[in-house]
């Protein structure tokens, strides 16, 4: 599935993986995660080689998993039951309740995830993902099924989130414009087997708004990484195979 | 609450109206086919009888439903975790699912001689576990790997994943069987008490009163059967709510 793959993040940046669909993006971060071993090569993080899952890891997916016998409150708290579950009642709900406040669910915290819209499932499961303080945070195409329009809220509570923690980022995505907007560095792999094809780094600001992504700065990167996405896809011209 | 109440009421009092109807219509006598007004004197009459009956049919299908669903988790769960025993144990369970356990009455009957509480409770877990066990081992088996992830990427152990989210994320499937086990086990257990001589329970007072032509008798049984057997499931959809509400969407 994946082959040849090199890739590195530095601690604390934002990494956005995109890629043709069918490339081993999933299969990248079960290998970052330890719930797969490779079969040959070996994955490091923050000095440490990964052989097996870990308490400083978070993950969300496209779909929110939540639990939904519990209340959105009790969702948050999930990881800490695991990760620390010597911690006071009294300061897990403080932290979840932080984050809740964070992302704009203040108010939520008591209800159960189906009587919450698909945005706010997101969100909830965005909290539950770094409820923990992981070191490293895997986004497995998360905000794939949302509206455009909620999808670009997302990315702004993301910005927001990471302003306030200090975490790495891999995030796997097929939306280019996600990735500029919120990738410290943009990595495209090529298909199958995947390799890392090509490396840009975002050079916008760190506080950047949605408004960046119209700037011709953004526009010619994007339409960089959108020749690199063809030539993973074997594509030379548009429309043929 | 007046609604709740009054809907079921007034369909059981219009059933029982249509049932009077019937009887008077053919103008049958009571040995051909009893009528409601005919119960309550039959009731009266062996009102004794049906308390110290009714409890044993009651008690021998509840404890024989407890071991149909301590049972019936228990090969749910190893079908529901172990893709091998899952192809293994099918055919065997469906296999021994479809034998009428009526031809199963003689035989354990023979092997556990005068043991009548035990065939009975035999019977009805016997007749019951099935769906139990067929709901469980789904309901773990079609657990989305992503739920699993989000603990196991934590390095939370297989108990604890079982405890934390398989267990909770099985229970609407797990009362969802409950129910059609808690009417099985009733069937078990009259099956044995009906079936075997010397009998005790409501099987064998609906079968004294065919002995003796008293037909009266044979319905007020089946009457009472049925409101054990209303009982039992409302007591499982009262222990639902409890534990499942959750999956319940009404009014959301």
């Amino acid at each position: 599935m994946l082959d040849g793959l090199d890739v590195a993040v530095p601690a604390g940046t934002f990494a956005a993986v995109v890629g043709p669909s069918g490339c081993g993006k999933s299969t990248l971060t079960k290998l970052v995660a330890g719930l797969m071993k490779p079969d040959e090569g070996e994955v490091w993080l923050h000095g440490e080689r990964v052989t097996g899952p870990r308490k400083t890891v978070g993950m969300a997916f496209q779909n929110p998993v939540l639990l939904e016998w519990r209340t959105i409150l009790d969702n948050v708290i999930l990881p800490l039951e695991i990760v620390a579950p010597k911690m006071p009642t009294k300061d897990r709900t403080a932290r979840a309740m932080d984050l809740l406040e964070m992302v704009g669910l203040s108010g939520f915290e008591n209800k159960r995830p189906s009587e919450l819209s698909g945005g706010m499932r997101q969100r909830a499961s965005l909290c539950r993902s770094i409820v923990h303080k992981p070191d490293v945070l895997i986004l497995d195409e998360p905000f794939g099924a949302l509206d455009a329009f909620t999808r670009e809220d997302l990315w702004q509570t993301m910005r927001d989130l990471r302003a306030a923690e200090p975490f790495t980022v891999v995030l796997i995505t097929h939306d280019l414009r996600e990735s500029v907007f919120l990738g410290d560095q943009v990595i495209v792999l090529s298909g199958r087997p995947a390799r890392t094809q090509f490396v840009m780094d975002v050079d916008l600001p760190a506080d950047r708004t949605l408004d960046v992504l119209f700037t011709p700065k953004a526009a010619d990167m994007l339409h960089t990484l959108r020749d690199q996405i063809k030539i993973a896809q074997g594509r030379t011209e548009e429309g043929s195979a | 609450m007046l609604y709740k109440v009054a809907t079921p009421v007034l369909a059981i009092l219009t059933f029982l109206g249509l049932w009077e109807l019937l009887v008077w219509a053919n103008d049958w006598p009571n040995y051909k086919m009893a009528s409601p007004s005919d119960l309550p004197p039959a009731f009266w009459k062996y009102k004794e009888l049906f308390l110290v009956m009714g409890w044993q049919t009651l008690w021998r299908t509840v404890v024989g439903l407890l071991l149909a669903v301590v049972v019936g988790t228990l090969i749910g769960m190893i079908i529901g975790f172990s893709k091998l025993a899952r192809d293994a144990l099918y055919p065997l369970l469906v296999g021994f699912n479809a034998i009428p356990k009526a031809t199963l009455v003689p035989v354990i009957s023979l092997i556990f001689i005068g043991q009548h509480d035990f065939n009975t409770i035999l019977m009805a877990f016997m007749i019951s576990f099935f769906p139990i066990a067929v709901s469980v081992g789904i309901g773990l088996s079609t657990l989305e790997p992503e739920y699993r992830d989000i603990l196991r990427a934590l390095g939370a152990s297989r108990f604890t994943i079982f405890r934390k989210i398989a267990l909770p994320k099985t229970l609407p499937e797990f009362f969802g069987a409950l129910k059609v086990s808690a009417t099985l086990a009733f069937i078990g257990t009259n099956l044995v008490e009906i079936v075997s001589p010397h009998g005790r329970g409501l099987g064998a007072l609906f079968k004294s009163g065919e002995t003796n032509g008293d037909y009266p008798l044979m319905f007020a049984v089946l009457i009472a059967l049925a409101v054990l057997g209303i009982m039992l499931y409302y007591a499982v959809i009262f222990l639902e709510k409890t534990f499942a509400g959750w999956a319940d969407r009404e009014g959301t």
